[in-house]
């Protein structure tokens, strides 16, 4: 027998192949892009999910949200360098400023008090000339008909892709396609996530929600908004529209600069509903039309996404002002440049960190988030307990960018219940003593790789009425010592437990061990060590800890019943607002009596009268100090533990510019920069192919087979016995 | 033999059926269709009305198995059950509940599943039949020991050990491959060569050894002394006599395979970006696509009853003596 050991025919196969696939080709060999790609503006990123909704009605996650905010422009968007988070007009000319108006229509002084106010108007001014992207569902014959409205199933079968239409066209941004989007809130197929939020605050809305389900049932084609009249949002001019709503409500400004209120062309909806399109894949949730810096030219989220610039994007001038230390960083180098600077923008499907991050090493991503996988890699802690790049990620010129995020997240007491909850002096004081001995600080270094920043309250940093140093500090579980927050002493919270009437974690009266109860979600590995923690830190105090973990499901309806006495819970911020925080711990926003966003049921209200005053008030000393009263009120009360603000570490490559993070704005890929002469370099060098390894295992693997061969010719040739 | 075709197609459907129930019945016990709908819809300001909604437009209001509501046969007809259960047997995937068609996304995820698992099936075949040959061979040897050593060996590591040591092996360290990824046409083929070598190396162990075992039987056999004594080469004895004998115990496990190569490996997609309906199947049990999941189960189903079917009928190919009645 001859035939070669089949280790070795792996490797020569290997080898073989994989010199016919590279050929002569310059390139790194494991170079997963296009070779054309190579010098070329553009972005690599990657994303793990496929986005399920990319029609900015429905869209609400942040995963959509990196596609259609480069693809969709509501009227405002926040202001890329300057902080606090400020909004800033996008296609509307000014900032909107709401008119108010009383019950018998008569204006209101801006500062009316919230109860005078019966509506208040937003009037939307739109930039003149602002063109969609190249589409089909504007592609007009010369006699003005459409191309494309009114397709049969067995025409739309010949297509494939979008680029398949041979004709596209465009036209300009109206007024009329806010006002449309507006209405699509309501459409009964759509589904949006906040149809009854804004039904609640635009006015007609929720009786508009109520007319198109009562005419759909009627007509399963194209549901033509623009016959429809909404009181709420009312067409004034070609390029101005008002928007009324129920109250005084200023926060409402902020749902203006978010997709539920990016204009959509009725042109794309009539597009779509045409038989046959759907199934398809045809649908606006797959292929989206805006007035962004990119359109989506590649939407196969089973491997790619790709965004290419719009050729019809008007421009817009990089901002020429920043916040303190931007000008020193570089940030403003662009200043007074007209955007977008990178042309495409391609996201490969990666549902696996590790692979994620060797290609991120390699040069292959632009980008990346530190992960828990690769935190020890990429960032250690200096002395001062500052986060500093390793030498390793040093060298490669990497950057390290954070921030806080808008968000919280914290461990929950259901208010309802009847050990935990309730607004007895005992429940108080047990809730007291248990928040004094979770010791947050130790959660974050060991869960959170110290990505965080433990929290004194419901209002994360950067966001108006958060006060930091001593006077932010919550002064019921720590104290102020040497210029730091210090976590109060195990014996305090124990003498908390005692006043309470569980000395040493018993029940005075009965003798029986305090046993509380904690909902989690499954979580693998990290989360069992996660349950063990929580146990420990209560048993700090002699408390039983049963941990009930159950499924995602299970858990919700839990929380969402108000059968879980303690459960840990998020939040991340829609709009940079003391009111999206605060509205957690609004009793009318109590999960199980109403089915709002306060897990905790809790209610005070002494708390619910400062939060209806706050809401109305523009940032200012007299909202700062209601905020103050409000969250000592909840910091006495302690519905929550209010655990952490965690922050977002990413990693850049040199060559990726103007990475200041902004984690309110989701359109900032037009402001990056990429020196796409220094990534092929450094590309070049990082990913030199290494043969050596391979002809040494090949040489092995030969020389290992000589002594078997000679042992099958010595059998061979061995005498019958 | 048409006979006995029929027959087993028409076994085949209480068959999907069954499935079907066990699938729709372990769905539902876990995931009710107000979850799904809150899990499609976000959490965030979520109203009952948003979430009945929802739930009308895919049929989700309707009772699980029985409505009490109506009488006569839409009582059965008029549930969940009943409405995605015919149209399935129909083989009309209909649209998942996100409302992507199902039926597009399958036939545009098969061919990514079968770029992998077709050279993996054939490579791991011919490699692992010529190894075990090789190691039967040897028998009583230090080669043979050693194999046998090393294959128990390589039986005992984990899949995941496999793809992650070939992923840093061959793409961080040695940079002669793309790490993870797909792209389609001839672009394809730099992206298949990680998973696919590192695919076979992983079923190298367990098939060597088990073909090993096999051909062991065979080899100790009267006829393939005879062949010996009648001077043929070890070569002929080997490939012509030993493999044709030991070919019904290998198309047992092989022929089955065969049809369900189509739906793809679900890790290896995963971990190398593979778009193939193994991807697709996790994707839908991690956002509880009940539309998705039945599909896929259907379809697992229905081609492993044509694999089994496909071994019955490759029995009469290599072995004259078996007869499908």
């Amino acid at each position: 027998m001859r035939s070669p050991p089949p280790a070795a025919l792996i490797v020569v196969c290997f080898v073989a192949l994989m010199a016919s696939l590279v050929g002569c080709d310059k390139r790194a060999w494991n170079d997963p892009y296009p070779s054309a790609d190579g010098k070329r503006a553009i972005f690599y990123g990657a994303f793990s999910e496929r986005p399920k909704h990319l029609d900015p009605v429905s869209s609400y996650s942040e995963n959509e949200a990196q596609f259609t905010g480069q693809i969709y422009e509501p009227v405002l968007q926040y202001h890329f360098l300057k902080r606090p988070y400020q909004l800033v007009p996008l296609t509307a000319t000014t900032l909107p400023e709401p008119r108010y108006f009383g019950s018998d229509g008569e204006p209101l002084a801006d500062d009316a008090p919230a109860a005078a106010v019966a509506e208040a108007v937003y009037t939307v001014s739109l930039q003149h000339g602002i063109l969609y992207q190249p589409h089909p569902a504007f592609a007009r014959r010369a006699d003005g008909g459409y191309y494309y409205h009114d397709l049969e199933a067995a025409d739309v079968a010949r297509y494939a892709t979008l680029a398949d239409f041979t004709h596209t066209g465009t036209r300009e941004l109206t007024a009329d396609d806010y006002v449309y989007e507006i209405k699509r809130l309501m459409h009964p197929h759509l589904h949006s996530p906040v149809a009854g939020l804004m039904g609640k605050y635009i006015k007609g809305l929720s009786s508009l929600g109520d007319k198109l389900r009562h005419d759909e049932a009627d007509n399963h084609g194209f549901l033509d908004l623009r016959k429809y009249e909404l009181p709420g949002a009312r067409v004034i001019d070609r390029y101005t529209f008002e928007i009324r709503i129920t109250e005084k409500y200023p926060q409402f400004r902020y749902w203006l600069a978010m997709p539920f209120f990016a204009p959509v062309p009725w042109e794309a909806d009539r597009f779509y509903a045409q038989p046959g399109m759907s199934e398809r894949n045809f649908t606006l949730d797959w292929f989206p039309v805006g007035t962004g810096p990119y359109m989506l030219t590649e939407n196969n989220p089973n491997r790619r996404m790709v965004l290419q610039r719009n050729p019809n994007f008007r421009g817009e001038p990089y901002p020429t002002r920043g916040a303190p230390g931007d000008a020193v960083a570089g940030m403003l180098r662009m200043a007074g440049k007209t955007m977008p600077f990178i042309d495409t923008a391609y996201y490969s499907l990666e549902k696996e960190q590790i692979p994620q991050w060797s290609k991120f090493l390699q040069g292959y991503y632009d980008v990346a988030a530190v992960l828990p996988d690769s935190f020890d890699q990429a960032v250690q802690f200096g002395l001062k307990g500052e986060a500093q790049l390793t030498p390793s990620m040093q060298e490669k010129g990497v950057k390290l960018v954070t921030a806080v995020e808008q968000a919280s997240y914290y461990m929950g007491f259901n208010m309802t219940d009847a050990v935990v909850g309730g607004d007895s002096e005992r429940a108080r004081l047990l809730r007291r003593a248990i928040s004094i001995a979770v010791d947050f600080e130790e959660y974050i270094a060991i869960f959170a790789n110290g990505r965080g920043l433990p929290a004194n309250g419901p209002i994360p940093p950067e966001i108006f009425g958060h006060r930091a140093a001593q006077g932010g500090i919550n002064s019921y579980v720590y104290e102020w010592r040497a210029g730091h927050a210090v976590r109060r002493g195990l014996e305090e919270a124990r003498a908390l437990l005692r006043a309470a009437g569980y000395p040493d974690g018993r029940d005075a009266s009965s003798g029986e061990p305090l046993t509380l109860y904690y909902e989690a979600v499954s979580g693998g590995p990290s989360g069992k060590a996660q349950l063990n923690w929580y146990r420990k830190q209560f048993e700090k105090l002699g408390i039983q800890l049963v941990i009930r973990v159950t499924d995602y499901n299970r858990f919700q309806e839990k929380v969402r019943e108000g059968t879980a006495q303690i459960f840990s819970w998020g939040w991340n911020a829609d709009y940079p607002d003391p009111e999206n925080f605060l509205f957690l711990l609004y009793g009318p926003n109590g999960k199980t009596k109403y089915g709002g966003e306060n897990a905790s049921n809790y209610r005070n209200q002494e708390f619910d009268r400062l939060y209806v005053q706050m809401r109305a008030l523009p940032n200012s000393d007299e909202r700062q100090q209601l905020i103050d009263r409000m969250v000592e009120i909840v910091r006495r009360d302690g519905p929550w533990l209010w655990g952490y603000h965690p922050m977002a570490y990413a990693l850049n490559h040199a060559w990726y510019g103007n990475s200041k993070p902004n984690l309110m704005a989701r359109n900032t890929l037009k402001y990056k920069t990429i020196d796409a002469n220094l990534r092929a370099k450094l590309r070049h060098a990082w990913n030199a192919p290494r043969w050596w390894p391979l002809f040494t295992a090949l040489v092995v693997l030969v020389l290992s087979a000589i002594p078997a061969y000679r042992s099958y010719r010595a059998k061979q040739r061995a005498r019958a016995r | 033999m048409i006979a006995y075709v029929i027959r087993r197609a028409l076994y085949a459907l209480p068959i999907l059926l069954g499935v079907n129930v066990i699938t729709f019945v372990l769905f539902f016990v876990v995931n009710s269709p107000d979850d799904m709908a809150r899990l499609h819809l976000g959490n965030k300001h979520l109203t009952s009305a948003a979430i009945e909604n929802w739930k009308a437009e895919r049929g989700y209001d309707k009772p699980l198995l029985w409505n009490d509501a109506q009488s006569g046969a839409a009582q059965v007809t008029d549930t969940i059950f009943y409405r995605n259960t015919v149209k399935l047997l129909l083989f009309n995937f209909g649209q998942s509940d996100s409302g992507r068609d199902i039926g597009y996304d399958l036939s545009q995820r098969m061919g990514p599943s079968l770029a992998v698992t077709l050279p993996v099936f054939v490579l791991e075949l011919l490699l692992t039949i010529t190894l075990a040959l090789v190691v039967a061979v040897l028998r009583g040897t230090y080669f043979d020991t050693w194999a046998v050593v090393l294959c128990v060996a390589m039986m005992s590591i984990s899949s995941l050990f496999y793809i992650i040591g070939g992923q840093y092996l061959f793409g961080k360290i040695l940079r002669l491959v793309p790490v993870s990824g797909f792209d389609g046409g001839s672009a394809a083929l730099k992206f298949i060569v990680l998973p696919v070598l590192v695919s076979v190396i992983a079923a190298l162990g367990y098939g060597t050894r088990w073909y090993r075992t096999l051909f062991l039987e065979e080899i100790n056999r009267d006829y393939v002394r005879t062949a010996r004594a009648k001077g043929l080469a070890e070569r002929t004895v080997l490939f012509v006599h030993v493999l044709r004998n030991a070919l019904i115990p290998i198309l047992t496990g092989v022929v089955v395979i065969l049809p369900t190569l189509f739906i793809g490996n679900l890790i290896v997609e995963a971990f190398f970006g593979i778009p193939g309906l193994g991807s697709y199947t996790i994707e839908a049990i991690q956002s509880q696509d009940f539309s998705i999941v039945r599909a896929m189960v259907f379809l697992g189903s229905l081609l492993y009853i044509v694999g089994l079917l496909l071994t019955d009928i490759s029995y009469t190919l290599v072995d004259p003596r078996v007869r499908l009645e």
